[in-house]
């Protein structure tokens, strides 16, 4: 009996995909919802939340009752620091896209070959990667603290009196921005390692036979046919700039003076310690509609080139 | 094949050209220095880090280390997080690769409507939600809970997790799954004896990826717990460095000890890591 249906759904598929199996209800029921409950209570609700509580002024305990239309979003917008998280996470992607990237790339090409030596070099630079936001923070508000830091030292040796960097309201991005790069270009460069990897070496062998010149075959062999690796290297660094958090709490916590705020850290000091859900909530919206954006936008004009 | 490649590389020009070695080298000076620094500043005093920054410490004395080890809540902050980053581990691979098999090897209505829902996950990383997130553990009674940041890391990494496993579990032999199926074998079995021994690659991958995520998290830590005996390491970290001020040896013997075990994690994982990384490129 069941032989027959199986082996009839096997020569019809396609009919047999308009029928819910009988026997698959049970395994479905199992399966599905653990992770459809946790994911619509945890995930999808919290965020339908925030768009209802972003229209009310609201302490977070209590009914909301106190509606304030757009009032939210208004404040959040023409907040004196909102701008400067905004003006500060874009600097973060514009690193990324013009620093990170470039160097992760730089790197990859030279740490293709599965030789013992490669190796090594390629862990070490995975390695900040790997690290804590909040210890690799801590380690590099080290490196720049004023008094005992390496920057210091470093300016002594050159004869240089160094700034306090993260005391400095100029320094202090371009010093996280730095952290970033040392954090995450090693991820990047696996990125682009996998790609590198994935061309097959015949291609690059007969075009070396051709006598194509080492950097031609990087423009015009490697860099198209590792396309996919690079489109999914930028989106991440644009939408992990837009989360930024925990390296910038250790490092500056936002200062001096509120001046490198993120988005996420803007919300965290602003919103959720001073438990104005209300504006918390607007922020959060704002963010999540610009991420939607960018991935949509960003799988239209972008992933769509990886499929062919 | 081995023989001819080798013949191929003694005629090649050398894969790496010197300008490459020399900025690799910065590069990995780069890497380094931080790490060099804090590990050996562990062992020194205030005065010597400005005056002897990059030598090795004038007496190896682990007052510092010791210190922290019998003194602090170094020890219960690490076990807390290793409980945490366990058992997200251990629930997410289970609830994510059941879904993922159900999505990828069950026909029923709506599996494709329902992936693309999972996949809106991508799109929700914790922190852009972390403001309702914590009003919704409040009401679930999970506030200052290791639960409440448990459910809620689950959660959030089911979309990663589930894309995983759903390609992983589609690019396995499709015939295994109908043999079974004619042998009148259920989907529970089909999943428990056949799909997840299969699996064992994706499952160290996906766990491994979760592990480290929960293992470093801060920002979902920070806003659901705030009874001291509860936190995690990196919150444990933050409160030390909060009281020490600019006691600089201390700090980083601190975290010294807390990036060495991450580190030695690091070296043994990394093949799964990378292999889930690269892995899927290849394959994909």
């Amino acid at each position: 009996m069941t032989t027959i249906a199986s082996s009839a759904a096997l020569s019809a598929p396609r009919r047999a995909r308009r029928y819910m199996d009988r026997k698959s209800l049970v395994p479905l029921l199992l399966f599905i919802p653990p992770a459809l409950i946790l994911f619509v209570v945890l995930v999808v609700l919290p965020m339908i939340d925030a768009a209802s509580f972003s229209f009310f002024d609201w302490t977070g305990y209590g009914p909301m009752t106190d509606f304030v239309g757009f009032e939210n979003y208004d404040d959040v917008l023409s907040h004196r620091h909102f701008g400067t998280a905004v003006r500060n996470s874009l600097l973060v992607i514009a690193v990324s896209l013009l620093v990170q990237l470039p160097l992760a790339m730089w790197v990859s090409l030279a740490l293709v070959e599965k030789r013992w030596s490669v190796n090594v070099i390629r862990t070490l630079f995975f390695l900040p990667y790997m690290l804590a936001e909040i210890a690799a923070g801590l380690i590099w508000k080290f490196v720049y603290d004023g008094n005992y830091g390496i920057i210091p030292t470093v300016g002594d040796a050159i004869g240089v009196e160094m700034p306090f960097v993260l005391g400095d309201k100029f320094w202090v991005m371009p010093a996280i921005m730095l952290v970033i790069v040392w954090k995450y270009f090693g991820f990047h460069m696996m990125i682009y390692i996998a790609g590198l990897q994935s061309i097959p070496s015949e291609v690059i062998e007969a075009a070396r036979l051709d006598g194509v010149k080492k950097w031609q075959i990087v423009r015009h062999i490697k860099l198209p046919m590792i396309w996919g690796s690079i489109v999914i290297s930028v989106f991440f660094s644009i939408i992990g700039a837009l989360q930024l958090f925990d390296l910038v709490i250790p490092l500056s916590n936002g200062g001096p003076n509120n001046s490198s705020h993120t988005i996420v850290t803007f919300l965290y000091q602003f919103g959720i310690l001073r438990m104005k859900l209300g504006f918390g909530g607007a922020v959060s919206v704002m963010l999540f509609i610009a991420c939607v954006v960018i991935t949509v936008i960003y799988r239209r004009l972008l992933f769509s080139r990886e499929v062919d | 094949m081995a023989d001819t490649s080798m013949d191929r590389k003694r005629r090649r020009r050398p894969e790496i050209s010197a300008f490459q070695w020399l900025t690799l080298a910065l590069v990995a000076a780069f890497i380094i220095v931080p790490f060099y620094t804090t590990i050996l500043g562990g062992f020194k005093s205030i005065g010597e880090l400005r005056t002897n920054p990059f030598g090795l410490p004038a007496s190896w004395d682990p007052a510092n280390f010791t210190g922290i080890i019998f003194e602090t809540a170094l020890f219960r902050s690490l076990w807390n997080s290793l409980f945490i980053a366990c058992s997200t581990v251990v629930l997410s691979v289970l609830v994510s690769s059941m879904a993922a098999f159900a999505l990828a090897h069950i026909r029923f209505f709506g599996s494709k409507f329902l992936m693309s829902f999972f996949m809106l996950g991508l799109l929700f990383p914790a922190s852009t939600a972390i403001l309702p997130l914590f009003i919704k553990l409040r009401d679930l009674g999970l506030l200052d809970k290791h639960l409440g940041i448990i459910i809620a890391q689950v959660a959030f990494s089911l979309a990663f997790s589930i894309v995983l496993f759903h390609s992983f579990f589609k690019r396995l032999p499709g015939e295994l799954i109908d043999a079974a199926r004619m042998d009148n074998c259920g989907y529970l079995k089909i999943y428990w004896y056949i799909t997840l021994p299969l699996s064992l690659p994706i499952i160290a991958t996906v766990g491994v990826f979760n592990f480290v995520g929960s293992w470093n998290s801060f920002l979902l830590p920070l806003i659901v717990l705030n009874t001291d005996s509860n936190y995690t390491w990196p919150l444990g970290i933050m409160q030390f460095q909060g009281q020490y001020g600019s006691d600089w040896p201390k700090i980083l013997a601190y975290l010294t000890l807390t990036i060495i075990p991450a580190i030695g994690f690091f070296l043994l994982a990394q093949r799964y890591i990378i292999s889930g990384l690269t892995g899927g490129a290849v394959k994909g």
